[in-house]
């Protein structure tokens, strides 16, 4: 860690004390009992900290055990498994569960991550400055409103609106692809992906605009110098900070991927492999949130947790993914190690 | 780039421009729409009674979310009371040894925490809480939203007391004080508002939680009866009534999703005000 970017760091941030820990200090034999209460404090604060991750490796633990009796009887045939019936063969296979939440996710992509992006572009580069904090604010507020009450405006307001107005012409011109044909309910697969799409963007736009932020302006002035326009000097300010980017919409996938209640609300229910984006669907967070409480023997819980394990191996694959992009970009861009 | 003329350019640069501000607009009529659809059906809704009534069974008019609105305060005070000394210390711990290895993996861990999908979290507290009493609980409730609000606090925590000037900690030093005397006595203290803000931010982020809840705390439809007995809370009524086929209970849940709202925004509005000072200053 003794590389060029550590030594930065140690300037952006005061680390006084912490550079004096290291060093073994020639004082230490005359002041024994304030080192010994020092490393008291100091093993205390760790061994709280250490919650944390004891509160992670037993929840792989507890999902695993959990899951044992479902993973014993199905094996690796639960992911592509087609069936789901807890009634009469109890049988349970989860392919309709992950290619619902597959869908989802990626809708929410397609339709949030341009919006994001656009909505960052704004607060960082094209927005006067005064505008750029309460902007941020309002967009942010977007991620304070709870998914139950996304739930229940979709439901109520957006999916009404998207059934009479936008699905029916989607039809009528696109109808030649099988993903718009079939009945429209208004709840369904598309208005699942709409509503994550909107849930996400405060999240994608919030990292990324904090990427562009940290570009330095020497690649913007330098830009200018030459004469581009300030669209092109955007397309440069994007392309130093591509990677925190990417960083930040892998960030808003995992959202997508574990939304809950929202999704459980719109996508329909039905445990299906879909072609028409206005069908009913499935996702594995909401199957668990539907089914949990009412999972009346032992492999049926068993089978649900083994959903909640696969949701947990994804979303701990995407956020690991996300976050060392985003650091790496960060103190790349920046020269500092953390925010 | 350079065979194209500046024309083009110029164009180029106003169409795109134009896109981005769209995609701003675009992204803020979600916020409008919500927002006027909750006041507006909301408050047609609410009024004293509904604040203080418990739920009445299907056909009777009337009730109200009383029930809801303490089980939601039980559970927050209880997940304030397990969450929030984990998270402080943590956060302190990062900032002032923040060149350990564990710190790094600390502070890792805990950023996926906060970006974790809560209804794993939920299951988590459901097999060891739920699971050892035999019984959905306000305990387990609590502790599935202490967990979503651990690495919130952990992270602002640790934000705010690296803001305080290193200065401090030298003149703490140079008074001959331990390092654990100047971090307790003289760093945290000038942190305080700080670290109060970012308790803050993670209640109202665990204020709306429901998935969790949905595994643990189960619902109820009676006021608080003991800590090991389900519980009621505004998300869940929330989900409840507004899959219900009843318009009436869909009204009510336009009414609790206004008092949620409300107590959210005005978590958020309030911390606002508390951290102008340090947005402006980045």
């Amino acid at each position: 860690m003794e590389d060029g970017v550590e030594s930065l760091s140690s300037n952006a941030y005061p680390t006084f004390l912490s550079k004096q820990s290291r060093i073994k200090r020639p004082i230490k034999s005359t002041q024994k009992g304030r080192m010994t209460s020092d490393r008291i404090f100091k093993f205390a604060t760790a061994t709280v900290s250490s919650t944390i991750l004891l509160i992670l490796a037993a929840m792989i633990i507890e999902l695993y055990t959990q899951s044992k009796l479902s993973i014993n009887v199905f094996g690796l045939g639960f992911i592509w498994g087609t069936v789901w019936d807890p009634a009469i063969t109890q049988v349970f296979g989860a392919l309709p569960l992950i290619y619902g939440t597959l869908v989802t996710s990626a809708l929410a992509l397609l339709f949030g991550v341009p919006l994001s992006l656009g909505t960052a572009i704004v607060l960082s580069e094209i927005a006067p400055s005064r505008f750029r904090s309460p902007v941020s604010f309002i967009v942010e507020l977007l991620a304070a409103i709870p998914s139950v009450i996304y739930g229940l405006w979709a439901i109520f307001t957006l999916a009404p609106f998207l059934r009479d107005y936008i699905y029916p012409i989607l039809q009528n011109t696109l109808g030649f692809l099988p993903i718009f044909q079939g009945p429209i309910y208004g709840l369904g697969v598309l208005s699942g992906g709409i509503v994550l799409a909107i849930m996400i963007i405060p999240t994608v736009s919030a990292v990324s605009r904090d990427v562009l932020f940290a570009v330095p302006d020497s690649q913007r002035e330098a830009a200018q110098a030459l004469g581009a326009t300030k669209w092109e000097t955007t397309r440069i300010v994007l392309s130093y900070g591509r990677s925190g980017i990417i960083g930040s919409i892998i960030l808003g996938l995992g959202r997508a991927v574990g939304e809950t209640m929202a999704i459980t609300m719109v996508i329909g229910n039905r445990f299906d492999i879909f072609t028409s984006l206005f069908a009913p669907g499935y996702t594995m967070a909401a199957v668990i949130a539907n089914e949990f409480t009412e999972a009346t023997f032992d492999l049926y819980l068993s089978a649900l947790i083994e959903v909640g394990l696969i949701l947990f191996i994804v979303a701990m694959g995407v956020n690991v993914l996300a976050r060392l992009i985003v650091w790496r970009s960060l103190r790349m861009v920046r020269g500092v190690v953390f925010e | 780039m350079i065979s194209r003329n500046s024309g083009f350019r110029k164009t180029e640069n106003r169409i795109m421009q134009g896109l981005c501000v769209t995609a701003l607009a675009i992204t803020l009529i979600p916020l409008l729409s919500i927002l006027t659809s909750v006041l507006v059906n909301g408050a047609s809704v609410i009024d004293y009674a509904f604040l203080t009534e418990l739920p009445r069974a299907v056909g009777e008019s009337g009730g109200g979310i009383a029930n809801a609105i303490q089980g939601t305060l039980i559970l927050l005070g209880l997940a304030i009371l397990f969450g929030v000394p984990v998270g402080t210390i943590a956060g302190v711990y990062l900032s002032e040894y923040q060149e350990t290895k564990l710190a790094w993996i600390v502070r890792f861990t805990s950023d996926i925490l906060t970006e974790f999908p809560s209804i794993v979290i939920g299951i988590f507290a459901y097999t060891v809480i739920v699971l050892y009493f035999r019984s959905f609980s306000a305990i387990a409730g609590s502790v599935a939203l202490a967990v979503i609000i651990i690495p919130i606090v952990t992270r602002t925590t640790e934000e705010v007391v690296r803001l305080v000037p290193n200065s401090l900690r030298e003149a703490g030093i140079a008074l001959g004080l331990p390092r654990w005397k100047t971090i307790t006595r003289i760093v945290i203290p000038a942190a305080r508002s700080g670290i109060v803000t970012g308790i803050m931010l993670s209640v109202a982020r665990a204020a709306g939680e429901t998935a969790p809840l949905l595994l643990t705390a189960f619902n109820s439809f009676y006021g608080f009866s003991g800590l090991l007995k389900p519980i009621a809370s505004l998300p869940l009524y929330i989900f409840i009534f507004s899959i219900s086929p009843f318009p009436d209970w869909r009204a009510k849940a336009w009414g609790a999703a206004m008092v949620l709202i409300l107590m959210i925004l005005g978590l958020s509005i309030m911390i606002r005000f508390a951290t102008r000072g340090r947005y402006q200053k980045r």
